[in-house]
């Protein structure tokens, strides 16, 4: 006999699984009888706490290990598929459509978790310079970076905009899909069987109109991508500590094509050049 | 001499472990925001003790420190200086003079901080010295040796010697809770101290783990508070080591005006002994003035 486990989805902060502080729930479009965390400011407020322990830890490791846990995320979500699957069907996709973008989503983190050794090589360079100097230039993470993730595609969308972060050295703070937060969130426990450091990826849900704001506020937060259309509204927000914003604008035709979405551009709005001059020995 | 005072002055009623940990549990539930968070964060600075105790201090940092106590936002002058700076008696000179005229004082740790291992008199004489290089507060440790193993009159004959070795400069009698073990031993080591003559006492050196628990805290303000109806004198009490962020510090100060009420709500009778607290009290402040959460990196280190 199977007995029937009813799921509350919760966040995914600092590696743990919590309630919103708040204690608030809400009930997404069509699937009203489970109840999702409802982030709230305060919610954001630890994530991002978390977030600047984890950027340590995660800038920190060397560029293989990040490749291989990046693959290890991969992993997961194949031998979860089922699983995921569900996600992806809560969330309003056909079965078919689902397995489509799940095998999307895993091709997606393939190619990200190859793409982490090589990123320095191909955004770094040596410089050509007058004088018995060599000359530098290597990437460094811009920091804690805040994502707003699209409502569709549900998983693919949240991946697409947190692999390249991640592949950067960036820690991430992000807010999953609105509209079908189940596969979002089912993700947190896919990179907390993956090795990913606590605080690395930290995963909010709640209603996008209360939170974008808190994002672009927030001080310690250094980058924002967000997906949509460019706001007025955020980018002056996120001015006060001059944090870089990007907005990521794509037709859902193109979010379901994972060419589109697998390219070092992704890497590159999130990285700082650092240039370094050495004398040449003698 | 072991005990100049019979030793059933040192008895104590036994403490209710459960009582005492939900009381702290229910009083830290109080919910404080806005005007009375402001000033109770504002209160929370001006009973700081900002503390620097590592073996690689230098006269460098202690400076900076200072610089810092005394005005913690340099651009927000109506935040209150520190209190006190606390630093090993070696750097009290550098300190004393760094924070002149500013009404920031010095206390400098003695006594063979942070062990206390060593003999009375070379505690007695690290005491004179520190107070001749300017401190006017010496923070001393007890001997744990001696309390642990029942010597009671020991520890309480030392408590008086330091106080007469301090002249004018306050005392506070480090407990180290952490190293006591029980809430028993921290009444009864309370007690001690108090008796002994102790201006403040003080529940950790910042080097032990666990250093200032709440409950801790509140045990020791009811030991103070149960002294002062018996008594009519008032004594200090400070909280040290292991408070960082500014939710913490409130939730002492209500442990403080629940139980021994509003007149002990200074510094002149509670103080924090801390160094990165500040930082955090300083970010929230500037959270409610702003309405956005602040970046670590955008406040000066020490």
């Amino acid at each position: 006999m199977s007995v029937s486990v009813r799921k509350t989805y919760k966040l995914y902060v600092g590696g743990k699984f919590p309630r919103s502080e708040s204690g608030r729930v809400f009930q997404p479009a069509g699937n009203e009888a489970v109840n999702v965390a409802r982030g709230s400011r305060k919610d954001l407020r630890d994530a991002i706490g978390a977030a600047r322990k984890g950027l340590a830890t995660w800038s920190g490791s060397a560029a293989y290990l990040r490749g291989q846990i990046l693959y290890r995320i991969a992993e997961m979500l194949a031998s979860r598929r089922d699983g995921m699957v569900q996600e992806l069907r809560l969330g309003g996709l056909t079965p078919a459509a689902a397995q489509k973008e799940l095998d999307n989503a895993i091709a997606l983190t393939i190619w990200y978790a190859g793409l982490c050794d090589k990123a320095l090589s191909l955004l770094g360079s040596q410089n050509a310079v007058q004088g018995p100097f060599f000359n530098f230039s290597t990437i460094e993470p811009t920091g804690v970076i805040g994502v707003i993730a699209p409502d569709k595609p549900a998983l693919v969308g949240t991946l697409a905009l947190l692999l390249p972060l991640l592949v950067g050295g960036n820690s991430v703070v992000a807010l999953v899909s609105s509209h079908a937060p189940f596969a979002g969130l089912a993700l947190g426990e896919v990179l907390a069987a993956s090795d990913v450091p606590a605080g690395a990826v930290n995963l909010l849900s709640g209603h996008r109109d209360e939170l974008a704001k808190e994002f672009a506020k927030h001080r310690d937060i250094d980058g924002l991508l967000v997906s949509g259309p460019p706001d007025a509204e955020l980018t002056e927000a996120a001015a006060d500590n001059v944090k870089r914003v990007r907005f990521c604008n794509l037709s859902s035709a193109a979010w379901s094509k994972v060419e589109r979405l697998r390219s070092l551009s992704w890497v590159e709005p999130f990285v700082e050049t650092k240039t370094l001059w050495h004398p040449v020995a003698p | 001499m072991s005990g100049s005072l019979s030793p059933t002055e040192f008895r104590v009623p036994p403490v209710d472990a459960v009582a005492l940990e939900a009381r702290t549990a229910d009083l830290a539930t109080r919910s404080i925001k806005k005007d009375a968070k402001v000033q109770g964060l504002k209160l929370a600075i001006a009973m700081m003790d900002l503390t620097t105790l590592e073996g690689m201090d230098s006269p460098g940092k202690v400076r900076q420190l200072c610089q810092k106590a005394v005005a913690p936002l340099p651009a927000r002058t109506d935040i209150p200086s520190c209190a006190a700076v606390c630093v090993y008696p070696d750097l009290v000179k550098i300190a004393a003079q760094a924070v002149a005229g500013s009404g920031v004082r010095v206390a400098s740790v003695a006594t063979g901080f942070p062990s206390g291992r060593t003999d009375r008199r070379t505690k007695l004489r690290e005491v004179e010295l520190a107070v001749r290089a300017g401190a006017s507060e010496i923070d001393m440790v007890i001997d744990r040796g001696a309390f642990l193993s029942g010597r009671y009159g020991a520890v309480y004959d030392e408590v008086c010697a330091v106080k007469e070795a301090c002249g004018d400069a306050h005392l506070k009698v480090i407990l180290e809770t952490g190293e006591l073990k029980t809430y028993d031993n921290v009444r009864r080591a309370s007690r001690i101290a108090i008796l002994g003559g102790a201006d403040f006492i003080k529940t950790s050196t910042g080097k032990v783990s666990p250093a200032s628990t709440r409950p801790v805290a509140l045990l020791m303000l009811e030991t103070v508070r149960d002294h002062y109806l018996e008594t009519g004198k008032m004594v200090g009490v400070k909280a040290a080591g292991g408070i960082r962020s500014a939710k913490d510090a409130l939730r002492y100060l209500v442990l403080v005006a629940e139980t021994c009420g509003d007149a002990w709500l200074s510094p002149e009778w509670f103080r924090f002994g801390a160094s990165s607290l500040l930082n955090d009290v300083l970010m929230q402040l500037e959270k409610q003035r702003t309405g956005r959460y602040q970046r670590g990196t955008d406040f000066s280190t020490d």
